[in-house]
């Protein structure tokens, strides 16, 4: 029996570890000056500018970015594609952590965190977009810890608990779904009531439904991508079976992406032709906003159907790594470059090093948690006690 | 219109019952009945900043950086922040330099209120747009919602920060007592009453000076409507007030959004379940497909089998009998051979 989980990195101190300590021993300092201080010593937030890039980046990008995990486990269990099996595992550990780190993300932005649970416990606000949000992230965040559970369970060696979760799959994966499409939406929506602030080139009644559909393309995408990332830093920990269906998954997600972007291309012009909201585009933000959907949607759609025509493999990656790229560059533009578009430069908001700081702390600490779990749990290979048994 | 007509029919079959948050908001709401408010007149305003002196004492908050009577603080454009809950500023015009005061408008329908996901924010009936810090969590969506820009954040307060905005005086008008800043003015710039009231006496002012005002109320429509109301000569826009926030109240913009949740809540699972049956039935009928298959090929090539044999057998059995006719015949030729070879056979053998 050959477990690639015994051959773990050989020592403590290498290239990864320096780096990554580095940076989370720098988080570390900036979280104590951001709750002795306050924001405003940390931050560039002002009255006028209350988010800045942790929501932006942190909360938006994070969760998009995370959509893999409902995506993939979708086209598994519930469009019956098994061949993307493999695929369903990092895909699931992504999106935990991704939302964990959400979370763990706002309790800097948040003025009181240890408050964070007084809306849904509390005192309900269902008026506001945030109140699902918040619900949302919090019931799904929930489910993707138990659909983890069982790479847990099969490290642990923990048979029955195990058993009771495979049985809830389906079930789990229908409330995931449901769950995504309700928050990923609602991220969008939490700037319908801001008319006046948001460009009406990125503003509209649509902004839900441009939000859900972008990050099918985000899931899709960060799923290749992190393979591709995987596949060059954890190649040891994966077994025949990962490897033999990974170029399957990868052709299929970009076959998938491709339509979802185009999709999304279509539904934005008709956004657009809904408000006639044409003459903006000769504007300054008209052209930056031809450079998102022509460089990061269009390009990358052409480029995952020409990958797929020609099987070729390494167009497909760069069209993801596009699209990833894209959803970073749509979600700043809706919550940063085209938010408050009214006030003059002067009053318009730039992050500090420290937020940015604090933003590559939170990403490094994902790294590291993930390269932790893949190094030891059945992620990237059938644990030998349960092969086959999907 | 049309969107709002096809989302609300998502929404109002099943949300209308079941959050009335979202119900009201397809109607129109015209304010608490009797609810009061302020009216400012931008053509008797001096710009002497009395109001901010009376909010910064009555509210007791931090002393400004430069004395209330120093006006050259009016030269450079400033907001509400969370030591200052009202502010003026000063606008050049070509009739003479104009003055506006802002503060919390108190919307007939607060985006805060509707933004806030622990209902920190409270419409009283008496028209105070209140706050509430024991329950802020500190998210700042109320001040990413507001479309006037006026609620403000104790940034520096590592805590326990409050998000600070003008509350009507609130305290003061349940002791019966006028706003600060409406007590402050000297020159009756603020006048303090019933809403429906105020929005009287503006249109008379507009009626009898026709050339002192142009005729709008801000605050009548807009965002849904305000219990503070503004009279002004000049267009709005010119006192720094944006007059393309259009006359839907906050819930309404975001009513689709809400209405769509329990329509996803509710088909989604039966969508997807059925998915999950279909891709399920297809497996199976591809399986029984295959078994058939299967099946008829085992029996297909069975019988072929069967043929072979049968063939073979007969084949078998006309060569058997042939065999047997050959050796008969062969058994007779030997009875029949002449008897003299026998008895020469004989013969050698004795």
């Amino acid at each position: 029996m050959s477990n690639p989980g015994n051959t773990g990195p050989k020592s403590v101190i290498n290239t990864f570890n320096v780096i990554a300590g580095a940076i989370i021993v720098m988080g570390l300092v900036i979280t104590v000056l951001r709750f002795t201080k306050g924001l405003g010593a940390v931050t560039n937030l002002d009255d006028n500018n209350p988010w800045g890039i942790w929501i932006g980046f942190d909360l938006l990008c994070g969760v998009a970015l995370a959509a893999g995990g409902y995506t993939t486990s979708a086209a598994c269990y519930i469009f019956g594609l098994k061949r993307f099996h493999s695929a369903v595992r990092p895909a699931i550990l992504t999106a935990f952590l991704g939302y964990a780190l959400v979370v763990f993300a706002l309790q800097y932005d948040l003025g009181r965190p240890w408050r964070l649970p007084y809306p849904i416990f509390y005192q309900q606000g269902t008026t506001s977009l945030l109140f699902e949000v918040g619900l949302c992230v919090m019931l799904y965040l929930t489910v993707l810890f138990i659909e983890f559970t069982p790479a847990m369970f099969e490290w642990l060696g923990m048979k029955k608990l195990r058993a009771v979760v495979v049985k809830l799959t389906l079930a789990l994966t229908i409330f995931g779904v449901v769950l995504s499409t309700l928050h990923q939406s609602s991220l969008g929506a939490l700037y319908t009531i801001a008319p006046s602030k948001l460009h009406p080139l990125w503003y509209s009644p649509y902004l839900p439904v441009f939000f859900f559909v972008s990050s099918i393309a985000a899931g899709l995408s960060m799923v290749i991508f992190e393979g591709t990332l995987s596949h060059k830093k954890l190649h040891r920990m994966m077994d025949e079976e990962y490897l033999k269906h990974h170029d399957g998954v990868v052709l299929g997600f970009g076959k998938a992406a491709s339509l979802v972007l185009f999709a999304y291309f279509a539904i934005k012009m008709i956004g657009l032709a809904y408000d006639n909201n044409w003459h903006y585009l000769t504007s300054g933000y008209g052209l930056w906003f031809m450079v998102e959907m022509i460089g990061f949607v269009v390009l990358p759609c052409f480029l995952f159907a020409l990958g797929v025509r020609e099987k070729n493999m390494s167009i497909i990656k760069k069209a993801a790594i596009i699209t990833v790229l894209g959803i970073v560059l749509n979600r700043f533009n809706v919550s940063l470059v085209a938010f408050n578009y009214h006030l003059p430069s002067s009053e318009r908001y730039f992050p500090t090093l420290m937020e940015i700081g604090i933003s590559i702390f939170v990403v490094t600490l994902g790294v590291v948690i993930f390269r932790f779990i893949t190094t030891r749990m059945p992620i990237f290979f059938e644990h030998p006690d349960y092969k086959g048994e999907h | 219109m049309l969107r709002r007509t096809f989302l609300g029919m998502l929404g109002t079959a099943c949300v209308g019952a079941s959050i009335p948050g979202v119900a009201s908001a397809s109607k129109e709401f015209n304010g608490y009945p009797g609810s009061k408010g302020v009216l400012f007149d931008a053509t008797r305003c001096i710009g002497c900043r009395k109001c901010e002196e009376a909010c910064n004492k009555v509210n007791e908050l931090p002393a400004p950086d430069k004395k209330y009577d120093d006006l050259t603080v009016l030269d450079t454009k400033r907001r509400t922040d969370a030591k200052t809950l009202t502010v003026v500023n000063k606008y050049k015009s070509a009739k003479g330099p104009l003055f506006r005061k802002s503060q919390c408008n108190h919307c007939l329908e607060p985006a805060c209120a509707s933004a806030c996901f622990v209902k920190a924010f409270k419409k009283l009936p008496n028209g105070a747009v209140v706050y509430d810090e024991s329950v802020c969590v500190g998210c700042r969506y109320c001040m990413v919602a507001c479309p006037f820009e006026i609620p403000a954040y104790e940034y520096d307060e590592p805590l326990t920060p409050r998000v600070m905005k003008c509350t009507m005086c609130a305290p003061r008008l349940a002791e019966g007592k006028l706003p600060g800043c409406v007590e402050g003015c000297p020159k009756e710039a603020l006048v303090f009453g019933e809403r429906d009231e105020l929005l009287k006496i503006a249109r008379k002012r507009i009626e009898r000076n026709p050339d002192r005002y142009i005729d709008h109320i801000y605050g009548e429509k807009e965002m849904g409507g305000t219990s503070w109301l503004y009279l002004s000569g000049v267009p709005f826009s010119e006192i720094g007030m944006r007059e393309d926030l259009g006359t839907k109240s906050a819930p309404e913009l975001t009513a689709g959004a809400l209405a769509s949740v329990p329509m996803v809540a509710g088909l989604w699972p039966a969508l997807l379940g059925g998915i999950y049956a279909v891709s399920k039935r297809k497996d199976k009928v591809a399986e029984e497909e295959k078994k058939e298959a299967v099946a008829n090929a085992i029996a297909q090539a069975s019988s072929q089998a069967e043929k072979t044999l049968s063939e073979a057998l007969t084949k078998a059995d006309v060569a058997n009998k042939r065999q047997i006719e050959v050796e008969v015949k062969k058994a007779v030729e030997e009875a029949l051979t002449p008897k003299e070879e026998q008895e020469e056979n004989s013969e050698e053998e004795s």
